[in-house]
């Protein structure tokens, strides 16, 4: 065991020093797009959480991503910069109330009505921002420029640099992938995890299992507003498709492709889809076609997305026991 | 700039001086609707009941459905002998869909079948670009149905919206005597209710999801070729119709047949009524809906309760 | 996707069409390069317009146009060759910025030719800003904030903004003594934008607005039926609406299935008839609309145009294809001036800001806020196409409010 968590932490350091060199080796639009990458990983790891360990199917991700997008471009003020300091936490404190608000009613319903409630919840939020003047209705609604972190007047750091905003969403990527490993292995993390397997034994052992439903849910909304901050600062506008239900789908691309239920899986998820599509989109007129034969072959020849193959190559007879 | 004429901000408009006819012919409108609904719906709540699948193509037979209209009855002149033709394409198309790639889910969660599916869409619609184009496209009514009933001094009714209303009436009784009176019917049953027990009855339990996922997108094409004539034919025209129907068989309970019809009704005649009575909630209306039954029922109108 | 790739000879018909008419070519060509070093090396030119999707047919006529316009010319722009890089928009603005920042800063492009989406040209906004060097060219997408608040230097519209599409015709109901109208679009910004419009344009004209009842429909459904009920109920003198692509043509079928045009009139923006006539038939008859082109404008210029285009596509003209030429030949007229020195940004741009475009909708110039201005024309449909009942407006300029260049 010993030998498998050293390998793993070995792998997770070489990955983050090569994330590290990243703005060494690459231009302003791949810095960009790494940058934009690194927030759909921790929507994706945050979708995990619900998918792989809670065994919620949400539809309606892309909601809290909104919310916290929203939140973080209507809190900036109109001719200066934002300050992160005050601007994050209450971008996530809306996500969180939002996630809660839709999850007291979402979680009373389980299944295929489960991922439809989820849906109808964000398209409700999508709306929202769509035919609401106030929010900058379908136009969608530009930022002054991105975040300074403030002390009263004095300026610790500011973000307007790539380079420095890149490294700010990746390390926000590395902490919210610890948190969520620590989560996921902590008591909490192993009652969600026996809810998500059989949820009657856990209400007859006394947990409250709702409300263990709940809080993954909350959770989950949380990291998702926190990335739908990043993601509106990254491009310095913020706009009604962010929520819509295609955005949704694509977070569950990324988490399935990866692999649910690993929470690095979908991270790696993230990157391969948006750098498929870049590659495909390069290649041909036809590449949305070819995202889609893409799409069905990975998932008919690829159960458990990238992370079962790993595994597979890694230990094939686990593997096989997994595939049942 | 002028102020807005608009009254904007009140949820409810509530029109004094509009009469009894206006709701009438409103209630007509949802109908009308519901029924275009329900069929496109029939075939989802089919394939979810009887095979468990999330079929997010539905909309793009309904897409092949309206473009096969168009390019066939373009090519012989007469709308009913493109969906002489048509039908039996899309239910093929059906068959080929199932076969090379529905059929090795069926051990797999909804997840991956949501992802499948989604996957179909982008290549269905690819092939609609290669094949027709980007063009917008207009079917023409037939002549005998191009005709109009007068309602009020000012509104006439289409003569092709009751048609089209009449031919849904006759494929959901259709549906009925299929499934509840015709030995495949049986079979649906007996596969929706418990698949364990119609395998250990000798049903070809893989013929049989053959069978109704060519049906369920045979119901969903068909429902594409009698809209096209009140439809455009556009890219897109799928996605839009996936979504509400999805609404549908969520409301009405997944895989209730007689669920989808009071679902298609209920979204049909809120559609036409908030569009007027409350025109800035209209887009929430359908999904307000939804939301609102799955608190008050969390497995739908007719579902079975939560396995 | 490259329709430009598969016609060779109808490419070199166009040129010799395009430059006996405009005598553009010409001087597009023999102006002899000021800098030598480099001259060789092409012009680059991204489009970031929509090639898939709901707006794909208008990404694909702007772009041909344009393509068409730059090849009549020689495919030279002052002098050196031309490079397009395309890029798929999908119209989706959460990928706006970084597809033009792949423009601008991965491919170093001269020129960016593009959006379709007002949102996406949001978005795209915030890149030029940071590179002042490189130029947008919008030949669609109509916001009016365009070229108002988030006017820039480098930022040129060759197309409308919404608010000039449909003033104009706010005044013309006026005088055609309509007093109760009724408005009608999508619930979002262009179709506010645009029934705004009408009521200015017509409480300017004289009119009363509170005559006017605004309604709306959620974006983007297309039952369009209880709307319609509604609008019988109300017995308008006139209807307005805005509704483009698929929608305009469901619409136009269903108000005349529903309605009596000659009871109750439909006006609306030109996109409501615009290369959508041929689907609505014999419904779209007698609508009357405003526009900046129309397919039956009787000079030379719009002939030629319209017989190059169909010759070169197998598609019917639209007005997204004469945005996209006079793009082509606002890009041509600018390097021209320049000798083709991409480096001479100001002088560009000063260019761009002076010069006549003589095109298919006839003679444009720029305003203050880098908006065309231009004619509109009064419409109607007859036998499925639109024709000129006159000028609903001369050389109608957007106010340009809150620019300041």
């Amino acid at each position: 065991m010993t030998g498998t968590a050293k390998l793993r932490m070995a792998i997770l350091l070489a990955v983050i020093a090569g994330l590290a060199l990243v703005p060494f080796v690459v231009g302003e639009f791949y810095l960009l797009l790494m940058t934009k990458i690194a927030a759909l990983a921790i929507l994706a790891i945050s979708l995990d959480l619900l998918l792989g360990y809670s065994g919620m199917i949400s539809f309606g991700h892309a909601a809290f991503l909104g919310v916290g997008a929203y939140a973080g471009a209507m809190l900036a003020p109109e001719y200066e910069a934002a300050n992160m300091l005050i601007t994050l936490p209450l971008s996530i404190a809306a996500a969180t109330l939002v996630a809660f608000l839709i999850g007291v009613l979402a979680i009373r319903t389980s299944g295929i009505y489960f991922i439809m409630v989820t849906l109808a919840f964000a398209q409700m939020a999508f709306y929202v921002a769509h035919d609401t003047p106030f929010f900058g209705g379908s136009d969608g609604r530009l930022i002054f420029s991105k975040p300074q972190v403030r002390l009263g007047d004095m300026v610790l750091a500011d973000l307007s640099g790539n380079e420095i905003y890149y490294y700010t969403t990746l390390g926000f990527l590395i902490v919210s992938y610890l948190c969520l490993t620590m989560i996921v292995r902590s008591p909490f993390g192993q009652i969600i995890q026996g809810i998500k397997s059989n949820e009657q034994r856990m209400r007859a052992l006394g947990f409250p299992t709702d409300k263990y439903r709940l809080a993954s849910f909350v959770i989950a909304g949380a990291f998702a507003g926190l990335a739908g901050y990043l993601l509106a600062y990254q491009a310095e506008y913020v706009s009604p498709a962010m929520l819509g239900w295609q955005q949704s789908g694509l977070l569950l691309m990324m988490v399935i492709l990866g692999g649910s239920g690993t929470l690095w899986g979908p991270a790696v998820g993230a990157f391969l889809l948006i750098a498929v599509e870049e590659f495909l989109a390069d290649l041909t007129g036809h590449w949305m076609g070819l995202m889609g034969l893409f799409i069905v072959l990975i998932v008919i020849f690829l159960p458990h997305g990238l992370a079962g193959l790993a595994a597979r190559i890694y230990r094939p007879t686990e593997a096989e026991v997994d595939d049942d | 700039m002028p102020p807005p004429a608009k009254k904007r901000g009140r949820l409810f408009i509530w029109h004094k001086h509009m009469e009894l006819s206006f709701y009438l012919i409103q209630a007509l409108n949802g109908v009308q609707y519901g029924f275009l609904l329900f069929l496109v719906a029939s075939g989802l709540t089919l394939v979810f009941g009887v095979m468990g699948i999330i079929n997010l193509a539905h909309g793009s037979f309904y897409m092949i459905g309206a473009y096969l209209a168009y390019w066939l009855s373009a090519m012989t002149g007469n709308l009913f002998i493109a969906v002489l033709l048509g039908l039996p394409l899309s239910i093929a198309v059906g068959f080929a869909v199932e076969r090379f790639c529905i059929s090795f889910l069926y051990a797999r969660d909804h997840l991956e079948q949501v992802l499948l599916t989604y996957g179909l869409i982008l290549i269905f619609n690819e092939g609609q670009r290669i094949l027709w184009g980007n063009d917008v496209y207009g079917v023409a009514i037939p002549n005998w149905l191009s005709g109009s009933i007068t309602l009020t001094d000012t509104q006439s009714y289409p003569v092709y919206r009751l048609f089209i209303s009449f031919a849904c009436i006759a494929v959901a009784v259709g549906l009925y005597f299929l499934i509840h009176k015709t030995r495949l019917g049986m079979t649906i049953r007996a596969g929706a209710s418990n698949r364990e027990m119609a395998q250990a009855l000798g049903i070809d339990i893989n013929n049989l999801f053959a069978a109704v996922f060519a049906l369920g997108a045979g119901l969903a094409a068909f429902s594409g070729m009698i809209a096209a004539p009140v439809e455009a034919v556009y890219p897109g025209i799928g996605e839009n119709i996936l979504v509400v129907s999805l609404v549908i068989v969520v409301i009405g309970g997944i895989g209730s047949i007689r669920g989808a019809f009071a679902g298609a009704m209920m979204i049909g005649l809120a559609d036409a009524f908030g569009k007027t009575l409350a025109p800035d909630y209209a887009s929430f209306i359908v999904y307000g809906v939804m939301a609102a039954v799955l608190v008050w029922r969390p497995q739908g109108i007719f579902g079975g309760s939560p396995q | 996707m490259g329709k430009s790739g598969n016609s060779g000879t109808s490419r070199r018909r166009f040129i010799a069409g395009a430059a006996a008419t405009t005598g553009l070519a010409a001087a597009a060509t023999a102006l002899p390069t000021r800098f030598a070093i480099g001259a060789k090396a092409p012009i680059k030119v991204g489009i970031m317009l929509p090639f898939t999707g709901t707006y794909a047919k208008l990404g694909e006529n702007i772009t041909d146009a344009m393509m068409m316009r730059i090849a009549a010319a020689g495919d030279m722009l002052g002098g050196r060759p031309v490079e397009y890089i395309k890029l798929d928009s999908e119209a989706a603005p959460p990928k706006a910025v970084d597809n033009a920042t792949k423009l601008v800063k991965g491919r170093n492009v001269d020129f960016v030719v593009g959006p379709v989406h007002s949102g996406v040209a949001m978005a795209m906004t915030k890149v030029m800003k940071k590179a002042p060097k490189t130029i947008m060219v919008v030949p669609n997408a109509g916001a009016n904030q365009l070229t108002r608040e988030a006017c820039a230097p480098n930022i040129f519209r060759t197309s409308f903004s919404n608010w000039q599409t449909s003033y104009p015709i706010g005044g013309e109901l006026h005088r055609r003594g309509h007093k109760k109208i009724v408005t009608l679009t999508w619930n979002y910004a262009a179709g506010k934008q645009m029934a705004e419009a009408v009521s200015e344009g017509f409480a300017n004209a004289g009119g009363d607005p509170s005559g006017i009842e605004n309604l709306w429909i959620d974006f983007p459904s297309v039952s369009f039926q209880p709307l319609l009920t509604k609008i019988a109920a109300i017995k308008p003198d006139a209807v307005w609406v805005f509704f483009s692509g698929g929608g305009a043509v469901k619409f136009v079928k269903d108000y005349a299935a529903a309605i009596d045009k000659k009871q109750i009139p439909l006006y609306g923006t030109g996109f409501l008839t615009e290369g959508t006539t041929k689907a609505q038939g014999e419904a779209a008859e007698g609508i009357i609309t405003t526009m900046h082109w129309a397919d039956t404008l009787d000079f030379p210029t719009n002939k030629t145009f319209m017989a190059d285009f169909e010759t070169a596509t197998g598609r019917q003209a639209d007005v997204f294809g004469v945005q996209g030429y006079d793009t082509g030949s606002l890009l041509l007229l600018a390097m021209a001036a320049v000798g083709g020195d991409t480096g001479a940004t100001s002088d560009i741009i000063k260019s761009m800001e002076n010069t006549i475009v003589a095109g298919p909708r006839g003679g444009w110039t720029m305003s203050a806020n880098h908006n065309p201005i231009q004619d509109i024309y009064l419409r109607r449909v007859e036998n499925g196409r639109n024709v000129i009942l006159g000028l609903a407006h001369a050389q109608l300029e957007d106010p340009g409010t809150g620019c300041t260049l």
